[in-house]
């Protein structure tokens, strides 16, 4: 069996224990939570950490509340809280069509959301979501609490704004009424990370126009919403018609790269599909939750 | 390191490694020989035991990590002689061949039927989509889990008599 | 024991299908199973034992430069570092393949392959033997690799093999089989013919439990003990001897449980004479159990069959003749496992279960920088490849003459009187009755009602494919007089004793690697013999407890040592009618057989249950002339023929026509094994086969870029299905016995594996029929899919 490079092992017992902790040990020392990513990458010995900080303990961070007008999120949270939320499947069920993707079953009891948003990896379910959904990362350090957009927290593959002597604790969803959500993936198996996939969020108005929207797409080189389908959408009423148009302009927006996953034309392609599927999905929901309203 | 943990409901205290995996912790350590491994990348599902009830794939965990929690490994499922019924399941519908699989396949199945008493057959194949058997098909699998949960009196079902009584 | 009632059976079959020795009944290697008490190559522990790791090559061709190993040497716990320099001057260097060429057990020269194995490091524990693997430095001078097979023979292209004297090129071997110019004449006057290129990509057995072994030498005796993941412990005993002078009495192997094989464990791996080497070297046992990336990148491959199909036919659907010429990767060591006379295996029965006027092959084996071993996988003898050939092969032809291809599979079938069939290879097809079979799965299936339901949902735009296979295939290898692995007859043997109080013991030479063995031959005896199944043990997998014979691969278990086993419980039989005649001081003709028991004719209150028998021949009976004190018997079992299982499959996939995801949403199985023995694991090894069949059309492929790199080396790439990838499989049967096996059965370890890819393809080609796809090669991927939706149907390799 591949097997990690030796390193010391210390477990925090709270918040403040972990930033002390990343800030004693320094450089070379990482942060396991849930450890999916992480424990592969160290068995491979591509990645070498001196000290690994546990933060398993950290059940203040294992939360989901609504709080008033935002869904918090502690970074603690596992993949499985996320996906048996009620509170979640009413406000963001592209959050729960996401975690029903994520990995399997298993590997969700352990994963967490922080873990999933600070690995970063361009494959990564979450962080559309969390795009789409226009989240602001909570990072504390020695000098205290950071709010980050998620264009500010993302910096790219792998890559994210949280520095080593910082944490990631929460994750905040502003909730917006008459709203629906939706995300769709392809992958060549359950279980695999996404060919590509695509996330939405659409807000109705009173008059029934699209007074918001946001669509995210995994895997296929964009790490921004794609703002293009913003400016064709909103003040529009739902039509297929204008969802073809944002598809169109989703597979143009995005990147992707050739893969064992499928050729560019095939990803870009996805883009364009998925986005129809996810917006008319979302609207739909945002449709529903109007009339619930409603009644 | 020094870790305390309850295997089985015994209690172990051991000195490791930082970096031993749980897996290895339970094999080579505690002689449990009945948890195997087939991927090392947390893909097969293989290495499945339970956390405090909760199956993880002991492979992509550190032994470290279970410090102060307790683990269920195939040798914990059956109850002095009498086998769980999952395993009786597993032996009356044929859900395995080789046996490799088999160990993390029952633990997951345990910790539905647990969770849920009474599971669709979507609801079994879901549950054991982070793991793979090269044997089986899976149907099998299936019928024996459903198998199980026909012959498990649950604490749910319990309950549910005490109401109607 | 819980002996279960059987399942209903199949009145198709005509009363032939009763199973025998109890039929459905639980398996007696369960219980320890599910206990978590199954005993497998890494459970074992001995005393002083080491721990092996190998360092591999990180590239695909290369010159070996230099390596130093001080570093790692100084490492505390390691004891000993091995290299390929180390190994030649014990001439240990090389050992043979399978195939009659040699495989480097470390490199000495030239790496040839990525993962190739560079040098071994023993040390106290995994963890130290991982760590050490960093120390050794290793300088290569990289080379241009040869990784598509298509340019192996190029002019000009690197040379693999210049470790074998005079090598210029990259050629093995070229076969062929049928008559050229007799098909060459019927394809000449043929009203249709049809051709398709048709690629059966690189593919892997990954069992669960991935390859290992604890050798144990000692220096006293200088007996080696070697625990393996084998599938042929007797032949890798004999091969151990040839290769390390050990000799061969003082050698043992034992294949403890086994994680699955499905071919993986046939060959003998570089790690396996590492493990040994590491053993003598240090004086204690060692043990060598490779990760997943080490077993997907460096253990035996399967299929890479690169083959021009053509097939001829009439214009209202008589099929006339096939023709092919097959490009065979084979790696970088002709490490196939397969009989002497048959470099491409068994591919000669790609004439399928068709009547045809002719039929020709060619097979050109070739050596490319990619890992060797090859035909695992349900290893079948490149069988699969055939059938998955001919499969759809009929199929592209049905779309040609615009014919159902239900309708075109039944009108070309060998008919029931025509068996024993001659085919036009060289092959005699013992038993069969196609139509019954096909009938059934059709009925099942319900196929016209899916066909007017793929009308109406293409109507509406959706892509909904019905596929059908119907294979034959040949298993059992061999006849002696025509089949030998490096000069080993591929027969089987058995022992059979029965003790003095009437319980069994078989002792038998296949070894199972979660077929249930245990169970199915105490099965066979208990019908010859008329004993419980629970009162007779089946000894298997230990050199030193079992009689010679050439393991289980290629659904030969029940073929070869399944006939072994019912023929030695027939002579123990016989055996106990001379004693049991001594006892009731009768003649041996007076005597009749009713299942457990002797009777005197016409008086069956007259007689002698075995257990009685067996403690008169222990016992104090005066025994007849010529007959030892004993009730035991040993055969060893020259199968006269293969044995040719069929079946007839269908399959329904739903395509989504925007993202190219295929849901395989019905697979109907219709198998005919000939006699059955336990439906229970009859059905479970179909299921299992189904399942990987399911996994190489939708999504299992080793790929390499253009650097030889291995793309599919951790369960992250090569993907399994899971059990949300396949349906709740529906089965049926036929029986159709087999003349030639003491009880007419067949085998059914492969059948699924063989006949099931074409199904799902055949599937999926029908439903991109609307695109106008006439084919398309696996792994029928989601992109693979909408390309060829978008008329970009490529090769994958």
């Amino acid at each position: 069996m591949q097997i990690p490079a030796p390193f010391d092992y210390v477990r925090a017992s709270s918040v403040d224990n972990a930033l002390a902790l990343l800030d004693r040990h320094g450089a070379e020392s990482r942060v396991v939570a849930g450890g999916h990513s992480l424990l592969p990458m160290m068995k491979l010995r591509l990645a070498r950490p001196d000290w690994l900080i546990d933060i398993n303990d950290l059940y203040e961070l294992d939360y989901l509340l609504v709080d008033g007008p935002v869904l918090r999120i502690g970074a603690m949270a596992r993949h499985t809280t996320l996906l048996e939320s009620d509170d979640i499947k009413r406000l963001f069920p592209i959050i729960t069509d996401a975690e029903r993707v994520i990995a399997d079953p298993i590997v969700r009891n352990r994963g967490t959301i922080g873990g999933s948003l600070c690995q970063a990896d361009p494959a990564e379910d979450l962080s559309t979501v969390c795009h789409v959904l226009e989240a602001v990362a909570v990072v504390r350090g020695p000098a205290g609490e950071r709010m980050l957009s998620m264009a500010d927290f993302h910096r790219g593959p792998y890559e994210t704004a949280v520095a080593q002597n910082e944490l990631l604790i929460e994750v905040r969803m502003p909730i917006r009424a008459s709203s629906g959500s939706a995300y769709e993936k392809v992958e060549r198996r359950v279980g695999d990370w996404a060919v590509a996939a695509a996330g939405a969020s659409v807000t109705l108005g009173s008059d029934g126009t699209i007074s918001h929207v946001a669509v995210g797409l995994t895997a296929v080189g964009l790490d921004r919403t794609v703002t293009e389908v913003e400016a064709v959408l909103v003040g529009q009423a739902p039509t297929e018609a204008l969802f073809v148009e944002a598809g169109r302009l989703a597979s143009l927006a995005c990147d992707p790269l050739a893969d064992q996953r499928g050729p560019i034309d095939y990803k870009r392609h996805l883009a364009d599909e998925l986005t129809r599927r996810v917006l008319r999905a979302a609207c739909r929901r945002a449709a529903a939750s109007v009339s619930e309203i409603t009644i | 390191m020094q870790i305390n943990l309850t295997v089985n409901g015994t209690d172990v205290t051991r000195e490791i490694e930082p970096r031993v995996l749980l897996v290895h912790f339970i094999r080579d350590d505690l002689r449990l020989t009945g948890t195997h491994w087939g991927c090392d990348t947390s893909n097969c599902g293989t290495c499945v035991v339970l956390m405090d009830g909760q199956p993880v794939k002991s492979c992509t965990v550190l032994a470290a990590m279970a410090d102060g929690h307790a683990i269920t490994t195939v040798e914990g499922l059956a109850n002095g002689a009498t086998l769980d019924p999952v395993q009786q399941g597993f032996m009356e519908e044929h859900g395995l061949q080789c046996g490799f699989c088999t160990p993390g396949m029952m633990l997951t199945a345990r910790a539905l039927l647990d969770h849920n008493p009474h599971p669709e057959p979507l609801e079994i194949r879901e549950a054991i989509s982070g793991q793979i058997c090269r044997c089986t098909g899976y149907a099998t699998i299936v019928r024996s889990i459903q198998w199980a949960a026909e012959h498990s009196i649950s604490a749910a079902d319990t309950a549910e008599e005490e109401v109607r009584a | 024991m819980t002996i279960l009632e059987d399942r209903p059976t199949n009145p198709a079959a005509g009363g032939h299908d009763r199973p025998i020795g109890h039929g459905r009944m639980q398996r007696k290697e369960d219980p320890r199973f599910v206990r978590g008490k199954g005993h497998y190559v890494d459970d074992i522990v001995l005393p002083g034992m080491l721990h092996g790791a190998i360092l591999r090559a990180p590239v695909a061709h290369a010159r070996l430069v230099s390596i130093d190993t001080t570093e790692a040497l100084a490492h505390p716990k390691v004891l000993a570092v091995i290299t390929g320099a180390d190994l030649q001057a014990l001439g240990l260097a090389w050992a043979p393949t399978l195939s009659m060429d040699v495989q480097a057990v470390l490199v000495t020269d030239k790496v040839r392959f990525q993962g190739q194995e560079v040098a071994f490091v023993v040390a106290e524990d995994r963890y130290a033997a991982r760590d050490a693997l960093e120390l050794i430095q290793v300088e290569y001078d990289v080379l241009p690799p040869v990784v598509d097979a298509r340019k192996a023979m190029d002019p000009g292209a690197p040379v693999i093999r210049d470790d074998l004297a005079g090598r210029t090129d990259n050629h093995i071997f070229d076969w062929e089989a049928g008559d050229k110019a007799e098909t060459d004449a019927v394809f000449a006057s043929a009203d249709v013919v049809v051709s398709q290129e048709i690629v059966y990509p690189r593919v892997h057995p990954a069992p669960m439990e991935t390859c290992g072994a604890v050798a144990d030498f000692d220096p006293i005796d200088g007996r080696l003990t070697l625990y393996e993941t084998t599938q042929a412990p007797h032949a890798h005993r004999t091969l151990f001897a040839m290769v390390s002078g050990i000799p061969e009495h003082k050698i043992r192997v034992v294949s403890p449980d086994i994680g699955g094989g499905f071919g993986n464990k046939v060959g003998i791996y570089p790690g396996y004479i590492l493990a040994v080497v590491g053993s003598i070297v240090t004086g204690k046992p060692v043990k060598w159990v490779e990760d997943r990336s080490e077993n997907l990148m460096s253990t035996s491959f399967a299929r890479d069959y690169i083959m021009q199909g053509e097939i001829a036919a009439t214009k209202d659907g008589k099929i006339l003749a096939l023709r092919t010429n097959v490009l065979a990767d084979h790696g970088a060591f002709n490490a196939t496992a397969q009989p002497t006379k048959y470099p491409a295996g068994f591919f000669h029965i790609f004439t399928g279960s068709y009547d045809l006027a002719a039929a020709h092959c060619t097979v050109t084996g070739v050596y490319t920088n990619k890992a060797p071993g090859g035909v695992a996988y349900a290893c079948s003898f490149r069988v699969t490849e055939a059938v998955y050939l001919v499969e759809r092969m009929v199929d592209i032809l049905a779309r040609k003459l615009d014919m159902d291809p239900a309708e075109l599979r039944l009108k070309n079938f060998i008919k029931p009187e025509q068996f024993p069939y001659a085919n036009k290879t060289g092959w005699e097809y013992d038993s069969g009755d196609y139509e019954p079979t096909m009938r059934l799965s059709m009925k099942m299936a319900g196929y016209d009602e899916l066909r007017r339901e793929q009308k109406e949902k293409r109507a509406r735009g959706e892509l909904m494919g019905i596929g059908i296979s119907f294979f034959t295939e040949t298993v059992g290898a061999g006849p002696r007089k025509d089949m030998d692995i490096l000069g080993l007859g591929m027969a089987d043997g058995a022992e059979l004793r029965i003790h003095p109080t009437g319980k069994a013991v078989v002792r038998i030479s296949v070894q199972s690697q979660g077929q249930g063995h245990e169970t199915t031959f105490a099965q066979i005896v208990a019908e010859e013999i008329g004993i419980p199944p629970e009162d007779i043990d089946v000894v298997h997998g230990d050199t030193d407890q079992t009689p010679f014979g050439l393991g289980t691969y290629g659904s030969r278990s029940t073929p070869v040592s399944g006939a072994a086993v019912a023929l030695v419980a027939r002579k123990v039989r016989e055996k106990a009618r001379f004693i049991a005649a001594a006892m009731l001081e009768t003649r041996p003709e007076d005597l009749e057989w009713e299942k457990g028991r002797w009777f005197v004719k016409g008086d069956p209150s007259v007689g002698k249950t075995i257990a009685e028998i067996a403690m008169g021949a222990h016992g104090t009976v005066a025994l007849p002339e010529g007959i030892e004190g004993n009730l035991d018997a040993e055969v060893t079992y020259d199968p006269p023929n293969l044995t040719f299982p069929f079946g007839a499959y269908i399959c329904v996939v739903d395509v989504d026509p925007g993202t190219g995801h295929v849901k395989v949403r019905r697979f109907i199985a219709v198998d005919d094994c000939g006699t059955r023995i336990n439906p229970m694991i009859i059905e479970g090894q179909i299921h299992g086969g189904l399942t990987d069949g399911v996994g190489m059309a939708l999504m299992e492929f080793i790929e390499f870029d253009a650097e030889g790199n291995c793309l599919g080396g951790s369960f992250m790439d090569y993907l399994i299905p899971t059990a949300m990838e396949v349906p709740d499989w529906e089965t049926g049967f036929t029986v159709t016995p087999s003349p030639h096996h003491p009880i007419g059965a067949k085998g059914i370890g492969e059948s699924a594996t063989v006949g099931s890819p074409p199904a799902v393809v055949n599937a999926v080609v029908d439903a991109l029929a609307p695109f106008g796809v006439v084919h398309m090669d696996m792994p029928c991927t989601p992109a693979r899919v909408w390309e060829a939706m978008q008329g970009r149907t490529r090769p994958p390799v």
